[in-house]
């Protein structure tokens, strides 16, 4: 640790590191100092001047936001000199402020609001005409409106640093200074919603919350983004039954207050008019609404029918649905129906990199590594598009400790704006392009390597040796790409593998179909498809086959059932989800869809239709199980329960059958699309028109 | 998008001005130059600079926004700046504008229909001496009168 230095603040005596700020110095003692244009992570501004301080033997009041702690300092933060400045600040900026709080979404939580409340600058002495222009919007989800602007400069630094973005900027000067999108009148960027949330004021307003509620009428629960498989935690707040904001300003997970378009804004799917809401059977060829019961009886006696006569079912699992109905599809798909067919859409080798890291340990990397590596190398990956909180660690990495970063990949990415160095390698071709860079890798203390689905099989073993000749510590990311891609990996929704890595041979089966063998089966009796849409962009060979589906849309797939279960989106439903790093984090549930039920209910249900006992089917039972039985599942439990990420710790072996790793397919999803739940979603349709390209040249 | 060889040349020589690293410096003079080449600060412009000088649009809009000669919108073949400043206004400044708005029917960073001229009302040329003073492009016209400044427009309108 640095040199402590020994500080005064309000009468208490503080030991801090050399170079401490004295606004954080204040903050570890709990003494909050109010600023707002200081922001913690993020460059030093110094232009909101809340946060003076009397220093003693210093003539003037000073910013405690620049200023280093130093020893023998003594510092008063309330003192009536330092109250009667704030308080002047204000009434400089509540100059030529509307005070419009009354309609303003940030009212009841605006800083503005609190500071004046707080130091009383509820009178002022200018008689002048405010100077006032009009709310502009920029893009379909964000609003200016300069009036209530006090030029903070959170916005502009949100963008730019954090995301690399740049798109905000400060323009006209004076009274008539504002802020600026990047394209004159409108905004050209990423559409995250940061700057909306991180904005003290209400000068930038969301496109879906605006003039929807006051703050304090919604229920907040925090739960984990069911777009990309990074796993942001997002809050869902909630009124009457409907989600309308997303943010994470409470920095409860691994994020932080990070969240990209997709966790902030794209949860309106869920209240899309497009749910399903009604299980519905097949009657004289079209789908016709059905009770539950009529449903769920007709699915049991169809698949008790096909398991009689020795049919072959395919069972297809989801990539968004959680690790607890993952892990009793399996179990209901091996033990219930005696089918070895298991799969899902996979999009990374997670098997080889495990079974290539067999007998080393702590070589999986956690969001948190992201930031502290010394070096990262990504390979195939176009991080900033496809997994924007990575990209946000690595960048935070980059800007706080000059972490050294690597790309191999295909065409230009957005990390090589600081990237050491980037060589551009068709897939296929990264190994060589990697190995170049062996020298100056070894020269790191250590390095965390993230690739994506273009190394797989062979090429992970390759990175994996590649990696022991560095002598250096190494962590890995396989890159999967949907929210619990990874969890379902894990959960043995594939033909070789039951959960925990084990092969199903243990479980005296051959491995069975995978899904794209399922589709191309003509003989397939039954599809059972739980969260996924197969049909999307393929043909099920099998006409004869009995196909049911849940899911929360009348997706391809679907139309081609014959029983058809309408499910709960992660935003409606308790259970855990495993991250791309395998850490596992708990879903909430925040709104309620009428008459849809969550899949590991309905499969509860099917189950006892059918007269099989395959345990409790409630998420707390099932991820019991799951700790009991998976390995690398056993996770301390209230890590979890209280809402944090809890690493897995994998198979410490070789992995016993292999997945076959041609049946890997990206998903290709870019910032603005999430696979067929992006099609439902209006406001990330509503962006459409920018930048989405991997890889642009 | 492309400039003319002469402003390519002048660009070309503009930025070997400036320290290694720190080219973003010549983006005002860049600005300018193509500002009297293309008659405004187009869309165009702005990416087309922004990208030549390794820049964030947004900066270039900041730039924009904070010096008044930028003009998004075109301005005229003769563009004409009234200085209203202490000395031209004690000598006639604000008459001489209000004669060129009348006579021109557009005000201050406004262009006639026709694309002739555009006017503008300014701060001290640094011409005091000479009050009041009237710029038109790059070219001074000092010691103002109404009857001078009528005939100056005519000349300039004739020109086209
Ligand atoms: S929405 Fe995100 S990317 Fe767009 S301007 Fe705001 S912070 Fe920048
Ligand atoms: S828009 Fe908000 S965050 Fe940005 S400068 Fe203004 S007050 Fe600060
Ligand atoms: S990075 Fe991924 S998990 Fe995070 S908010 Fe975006 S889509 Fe959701």
């Amino acid at each position: 640790m640095a040199d402590l230095i020994t500080l005064t603040i309000d009468g208490r005596k503080l030991k801090v590191p050399a170079g401490t700020l004295v606004i954080e110095a204040a903050k570890q003692a709990g003494i909050e100092i109010p600023a707002f244009c200081y922001y913690e992570g993020f460059s030093l501004q110094a232009a909101c001047r809340m946060c003076l301080v009397e220093v003693e033997k210093m003539p003037k009041l000073q910013p405690s936001c620049t200023l280093p702690a130093a020893d023998g300092m003594v510092v008063h933060t309330e003192s009536p000199k330092v109250a009667d400045a704030r308080k002047g600040m204000l009434e400089f900026l509540l100059t030529n402020h509307p005070l419009d709080c009354p309609v303003c979404d940030k009212g009841g939580e605006c800083e503005l609001q609190d500071m004046v409340f707080r130091y009383g600058a509820g009178e002022s002495r200018f008689t002048e005409i405010k100077y006032h222009q009009d709310e502009k919007q920029w893009s379909p989800l964000v609003y200016y409106d300069p009036a209530r602007c006090i030029l903070c400069y959170r916005c502009v630094r949100v963008c730019d640093e954090g995301l690399g973005v740049g798109a905000l900027g400060l323009t006209y000067r004076g009274v008539a200074a504002e802020i600026t999108p990047s394209h004159g009148d409108h905004l050209e960027c990423d559409e995250c919603g940061w700057c909306i949330d991180v904005c003290p004021v209400g000068a930038l307003t969301s496109g879906t919350y605006r003039y929807q509620s006051r703050p304090w009428e919604m229920n907040h629960t925090g739960t984990i983004c069911t777009h990309c498989a990074d796993g942001c935690k997002t809050t869902l707040s909630v009124r009457n039954g409907a989600i309308i904001r997303a943010n994470n300003r409470d920095r409860s997970g691994y994020n932080g207050e990070f969240l990209c378009v997709k966790g902030r804004f794209g949860y309106d799917f869920v209240h899309s008019g497009e749910r399903l809401q009604s299980p519905m059977i097949r009657k004289n060829g079209k789908l016709e609404p059905v009770s539950w019961s009529e449903a769920l009886a007709a699915v049991a006696t169809k698949f008790s029918e096909i398991k009689a006569r020795g049919g072959k079912f395919g069972v297809i699992g989801s990539t968004r649905t959680t690790n607890e109905e993952n892990y009793y599809l399996q179990k209901f798909a091996r033990q219930g129906l005696g089918t070895a067919s298991v799969d899902h859409h996979r999009t990374g080798d997670v098997p080889a990199l495990i079974d290539a890291l067999s007998g080393k340990t702590d070589a999986l990397a956690a969001m948190a590594d992201l930031y502290q590596a010394k070096a990262a190398l990504v390979i195939g990956a176009d991080l900033a598009q496809q997994h924007p909180l990575i990209a946000y660690q690595l960048r935070a990495n980059y800007r706080h400790h000059k972490m050294a970063a690597y790309l191999v990949n295909p065409g230009a990415s957005r990390e090589e704006q600081y990237a050491k160095k980037s060589v551009h390698a068709p897939p296929g071709k990264e190994m060589e392009a990697v190995a170049s860079l062996a020298g100056e890798l070894k020269g790191h203390e250590d390095l965390v390597v993230i690739f994506g689905a273009s190394l797989r099989g062979e090429g992970v073993r390759q990175l994996v040796s590649f990696g022991d000749t560095l002598g250096i510590p190494v962590k890995y990311v396989c890159l999967v790409d949907y929210s619990n891609s990874r969890g379902a990996m894990d959960m043995g929704l594939v033909p070789e593998l039951l959960p925990g890595y084990r092969s199903v041979r243990e479980a005296g089966m051959e491995p069975g179909l995978a899904l794209d063998e399922m589709l191309a089966a003509k003989d397939l009796d039954a599809l059972w498809a739980v969260g996924a849409n197969p049909l999307e962009s393929a043909e099920l060979a099998s006409s004869a086959a009995f196909v049911v589906v849940q899911d929360l849309f009348l997706t391809e797939t679907a139309r081609r059932a014959e029983v058809v279960l309408p499910a709960q989106s992660a935003y409606e439903k308790n259970g855990t989800v495993t991250s791309v790093t395998g850490e596992v984090q708990k879903l909430k549930a925040g709104a309620k869809v009428m008459g849809t039920k969550a899949d590991l209910e309905i499969m509860g249900l099917i189950a006892k239709e059918m007269g099989l006992n395959l345990g409790i089917w409630s998420p707390d039972k099932v991820f019991e199980e799951i700790r009991r039985t998976v390995r690398g599942y056993n996770i301390p439990l209230p890590v979890v329960a209280t809402g944090g990420a809890a690493q897995t710790t994998p198979v410490n072996g070789r992995v016993p059958a292999m997945p076959r790793p041609e049946h890997i397919r990206p998903s290709g999803d870019t910032l603005f699309t999430s696979g067929t739940l992006g099609r439902y979603s209006k406001r990330l349709s509503s962006v459409m028109e920018a930048p989405g390209e991997l890889f642009k040249g | 998008m492309t400039f003319s060889p002469q402003l390519e040349a002048k660009f070309a020589d503009l930025i070997t001005h400036y320290p290694e690293g720190r080219q973003k410096g010549a983006l005002i003079p860049m600005l300018l130059y193509a500002q009297d080449e293309v008659g405004a600060v187009t869309p165009e412009v702005i990416a087309e600079v922004a990208s030549r000088l390794n820049v964030k649009p947004v900066e270039v809009e900041e730039v924009i926004g904070y010096y008044t000669m930028l003009w998004r919108h075109k301005r005229g073949k003769h563009h004409i700046q009234v200085c209203t400043n202490l000395s031209c206004m004690l000598a006639g400044g604000e008459e001489l504008y209000a004669q060129v708005s009348k006579k021109l029917g557009i005000g201050h960073r406004e262009t006639t229909p026709d694309g002739q001229f555009s006017l503008e009302e300014t701060e001290c040329l640094g011409a005091c001496s000479w009050a009041p003073a009237v710029l038109v492009n790059y070219d001074f016209h000092m010691k103002m009168t109404p009857e001078k400044l009528d005939r100056l427009i005519e000349s300039l309108g004739s020109k086209q």
